[in-house]
């Protein structure tokens, strides 16, 4: 099932940025630590200065997946090629690999020049030339004025910038980042989400980054790979992700999304027609890679659905329908959280806009109808 | 500060400090009394050995009827005691530098590597410091006796190197654990091989706690008796020299002697005190 649904999304908008070997390619590659599968046959490639974040819950194997690609793990089963070169055995110091570790892992007993500077001696840098890029990479991290400083008397976020600087200044092929960001406070972490979505773009390396944070996916990557037990279950565009999800947990584990379970009646091409028990019929968007038939999930996102009531004209054609009795109003801020019953008994949530104080509040109990675009509406085949 | 209550992380307002044993003056003074008693307890025979390390008097009388140095000066001409003194710092250097290389090495397989009877090898390192010396000193008799070696500043060395082992194994080990996680894999990541790693990151942050242990090592087999009663040769370190002359009679000597001995022991406790400090802050 979830090898058949890894197939890439062919093109992107800006996919001219990409391009060549690919910057690192999984081939079939498994992890066990004794009978424990961590990782389960993860095959994809990572291309030229893309960014691509491994998104999925606690457990399911993203951080082995960076370190076997960092060399601190060796994969039980599969290959690593990193820039056209299979890692083999390669231990981690002679890979084209730099890490940014969750906790930083910055050397206490050295100062912040000196962090930055390691991994350039290492590699026999001469030393005018350690000093203008150790000075160069904290610029670019925009932490000047602390290379004397030790990281005992650093911030949480200037910290999280050298630990960054120290890796970026060997530049390296490919940079591996695990959850650089989670030590963060909320504001800290939005700026440096943008900071590194720039940094990615202005050195032109490789980031493979791994958070459990949806939405910081989301805003930073250019393709994601949703995984779950050691696997990849779906991998693309946020938008794809988000939009075209292709199985209920990629559906469930990004945003909010209702499940109702339909039966299919028919289809025209465009939209499968489905019943909705209690309810009657539907139209959906037909599902991508398996058949449109039999007992089938209906997947669709709260914000999609519009109470008729907040529509200036009438009916739009062609879209579904649904009524139910309000049960449940929650304030959340930018919108409003409705939940209905439908006649069938199963719930559903909609999310209505706050645009103005006060406008068209409906009490508990009413009977709202409620609308959304086929297009807006997944079949999905669990 | 709009409160004057001290809060809590959670916003709740904590109880203002109190003394130990509640609020009551009293117990306060209970307390301070007895923790005196316990001091006294613990330092008045070291206070009343250098005291008398300086009374003119052969025998220790009550009060001091008279000041001197002479037994400084006896003692600075004691060829005996110098001998055992110089045997014993021998033994101490020699017993703690091996043990600062095998207990180090020992320390990183343990923090190091997983590997079965992990535990066992932990506790195999350690028993010695738990044993009876007693029981340490008759199997080494016996063991060096089986191998017909000849009892002598060497059988005291390996002796003294066992429980000196532990000594560095366990402040290294706790340094260790102490290390952020990951920062050996940092360098690794940056390109260092495993022994660069080790000279660049690893040392620097152990060493003061192999110092530390170095000098607590040290300061154990120097003032050692039990072990070296039985593993000594002809020549005696200087505990087993004071012992062998306290049957004879406590001489104001032995108290000059004994007062040095304080000092150089006090003044290892705080160098290693202070290592270790170093150690916890990081450096
Ligand atoms: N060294 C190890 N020994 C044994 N099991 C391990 C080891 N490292 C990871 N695992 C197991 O492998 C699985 C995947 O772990 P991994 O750390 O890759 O998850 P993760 O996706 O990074 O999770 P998180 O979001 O919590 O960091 C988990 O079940 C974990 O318990
Ligand atoms: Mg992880």
């Amino acid at each position: 099932m979830a090898q058949a649904l890894m197939t890439e999304t062919p093109v992107r908008a800006d996919a001219g940025r990409f391009g060549g070997t690919p910057s690192i390619e999984l081939r079939d590659v498994s992890k066990f630590f004794g009978q424990v599968p961590a990782v389960s046959g993860i095959s994809l490639e990572v291309r030229q200065g893309e960014f691509l974040t491994l998104l999925g819950p606690s457990g399911c194997g993203k951080t082995t997946t960076l370190r076997m690609i960092g060399g601190f793990e060796l994969p039980s089963a599969g290959e690593i090629v990193i820039e056209g070169e299979a890692m083999g055995d390669r231990p981690p110091y002679r890979r084209p690999v730099n890490t940014v570790f969750q906790n930083y892992a910055l050397f206490p007993h050295m100062t912040v020049g000196q962090n930055v500077s390691y991994g350039l001696e290492m590699t026999g840098v001469p030393k005018p030339e350690r000093q203008r890029r150790v000075a160069e990479a904290l610029d670019m991290v925009r932490l000047p004025h602390v290379e004397n400083r030790k990281p005992a008397e650093l911030s949480g976020g200037q910290q999280q910038r050298v630990a960054l600087a120290r890796a970026l200044v060997n530049r390296p092929a490919v940079l591996l980042l695990d959850e650089p960001l989670g030590a963060l406070d909320l504001k800290l972490r939005k700026t440096m989400q943008l900071e590194l979505k720039q940094l990615n773009r202005e050195v032109g390396a490789t980031f493979v980054y791994v958070t459990h944070d949806q939405e910081e996916a989301l805003t930073m990557s250019d393709r994601i790979a949703v995984m779950n037990e050691g696997r990849i279950l779906q991998l693309g565009t946020p938008g794809d992700i988000y939009e075209r999800p292709r199985t209920r947990f990629v559906a469930d584990f990004i945003g909010q999304t209702n499940f109702l379970e339909v039966e299919v009646i028919g289809s025209d091409g465009a939209a499968v027609e489905v019943d909705l028990p209690g309810s009657g019929p539907l139209r959906a968007r037909p599902p991508e890679g398996v058949p449109a038939q039999g007992t089938m999930t209906l997947a669709v996102r709260p914000e999609k659905i519009s109470l008729m009531a907040d529509l200036p004209g009438s009916e739009i054609p062609g879209w579904d329908r649904l009524s139910g009795r309000l049960e449940e109003i929650i304030y959340v801020g930018t919108y409003t959280q409705y939940v209905l019953r439908l006649p069938g008994g199963q719930e559903l949530a909609v999310h209505r806009q706050n645009r103005a104080v006060g406008e068209g509040e409906h009490p508990m109990g009413e009977t709202l109808t409620v609308v959304f675009n086929p297009q807006s509406a997944a079949l999905l085949a669990d | 500060m709009s409160s004057a209550l001290p809060v809590s992380v959670d916003g709740r307002p904590r109880p203002a400090r109190r003394g130990l044993l509640g609020r009551s003056g009293a117990g306060d003074r209970a307390l301070a009394l007895v923790s005196l008693l316990v001091f006294l307890f613990l330092y008045l025979p070291l206070v009343v050995v250098v005291v008398y390390s300086f009374s003119a008097a052969e025998i220790a009388v009550w009060p001091i009827e008279g000041w001197t140095l002479d037994w400084y000066r006896e003692l600075s001409r004691d060829k005996e005691i110098h001998e055992a003194l110089q045997l014993s710092v021998i033994i101490g250097v020699v017993s703690a530098s091996i043990a600062v290389v095998l207990g180090t090495l020992a320390a990183l397989a343990i923090d190091r590597y997983e590997f079965p009877g992990k535990a066992a090898l932990r506790f195999a390192v350690v028993l010695p410091i738990t044993l009876p010396g007693i029981v340490t000193g008759v199997a080494m008799l016996s063991f060096f006796s089986v191998l017909t070696w000849p009892m002598s500043r060497w059988t005291l060395i390996i002796g003294h190197t066992t429980f000196c082992i532990a000594l560095v194994l366990n402040t290294v080990v706790a340094r260790l654990g102490q290390l952020p996680r990951n920062i050996s894999e940092a360098s690794a990541d940056l390109g260092a091989p495993p022994w660069r790693t080790f000279w660049r990151v690893t040392f620097p942050l152990i060493r003061p706690a192999i110092l530390a242990g170095a000098v607590l090592a040290f300061t154990l087999s120097f003032d050692e008796v039990i072990v070296s009663f039985f593993l000594q040769g002809r020549e005696p370190t200087l505990p087993l020299l004071i012992w062998g002359r306290l049957r004879i009679g406590l001489s104001p000597e032995i108290n000059a002697t004994a007062t040095v001995i304080v000092l150089v022991s006090l003044a290892a406790v705080l160098v290693s005190n202070r290592l270790s400090k170093q150690a916890t802050l990081g450096g």
